[in-house]
């Protein structure tokens, strides 16, 4: 059984935050990948396109530009996200265990997103490897438009 | 680019064109710039043997985009990625350099998809794919599924 103090965040809202999708930023993560696809950085390529400009590979919303935060957590670092502390439960180690999207409009160069997660969910299970706890987040990402351009559903898993 | 696929040219059971990848250790270092995932896990020998993982592994994310890749590039400019996801079930580990931009010899991973549904809904050309990055031993360590929205010669 996990205790209160980490299943209390079940349901709760971990903040929001913007990010901005900038053109070199999208260039470069389409490298890292090793995708050439010119739509991703070739701007005269991108304009006679069906999208008319640069779009981000599925899956790349941009860099955070402002963390969440609140009254209870005044600081938080960048790269981490509010949640329960599974060290304290003696799960400290964690790994990604997978991640679901739904990719509703493309996201484009110079796109400023708003991304809302919430905590669905915290299981425990019993593996060959002992006692893990797996964490569901979900995320709407919003464009400066207001329009809903992607929802993901990742997986985090506590040992 | 591969030719633009049509909804009318594909059936069930069908595989799409695989995708070879070769992860190295610069290319996680280029990942966790790219995508701000500065996690010592996949950089740092001492931290990933302390996590009970051996040595540094590949990002899941990584393993997720090459499928991305996979899928994006099968669908073409006229199709549309409309899900995706993937699990990472078992750790793969990237080639050693032998020299700056030049990997050992090792593994190659195989990225693929098979289409499994084939239908219209809402006025879109579907189909639905199980996907799944393949390590060079040919287990699928990162399985997953896809839906895609085809062009209709219609």
């Amino acid at each position: 059984m996990l205790p209160e103090e980490i299943t209390k965040f079940i349901g709760q809202a971990t903040g929001v935050t913007t990010y901005k999708v900038e053109q070199g930023a999208i260039a470069r993560y389409a490298d890292a990948v090793g995708d050439p696809n010119p739509i991703y950085w070739d701007e005269e390529y991108a304009k006679k396109s069906k999208y008319g400009s640069i779009i981000a590979p599925p899956g790349f919303f941009g860099w955070p530009v402002r963390q969440p935060r609140s009254a209870e957590e005044p600081e938080v670092i960048m790269g981490t996200r509010r949640g329960p502390n599974f060290a304290e439960i003696g799960l400290p180690r964690v790994l990604d265990g997978g991640m679901e999207y739904d990719f509703i409009k493309p996201v484009k160069a110079g796109d400023t997103l708003t991304a809302t997660s919430q905590i669905k969910d915290i299981r425990e299970r019993t593996g060959s490897t002992g006692r893990m706890a797996f964490l569901i987040r979900e995320t709407t990402f919003t464009n400066q438009d207001g329009e809903v351009v992607a929802r993901t559903r990742s997986t985090s898993i506590h040992r | 680019m591969a030719e633009q696929v049509y909804w009318e040219d594909v059936e069930e059971g069908m595989e799409i064109p695989p995708l070879p990848k070769i992860a190295t250790t610069t290319m996680l270092v280029r990942w966790a710039g790219a995508s701000g995932d500065f996690n010592p896990l996949h950089y740092d020998e001492v931290f990933a043997a302390g996590q009970g993982v051996g040595k540094p592994i590949i990002h899941g994310a990584l393993k997720r985009q090459w499928l991305v890749h996979l899928m994006t590039d099968w669908v073409g400019e006229q199709g549309a990625l409309k899900k995706l996801s993937c699990q990472y079930r078992a750790m793969d580990y990237p080639r050693a350099m032998k020299a700056q931009g030049q990997p050992m010899d090792g593994e190659t991973w195989q990225c693929k998809g098979k289409i499994i549904k084939k239908y219209v809904e809402d006025g879109e050309y579907l189909v639905d794919l199980t996907i799944g990055v393949e390590n060079g031993k040919g287990e699928v360590t990162t399985p997953g599924t896809a839906t895609a929205a085809l062009p209709s010669r219609g």
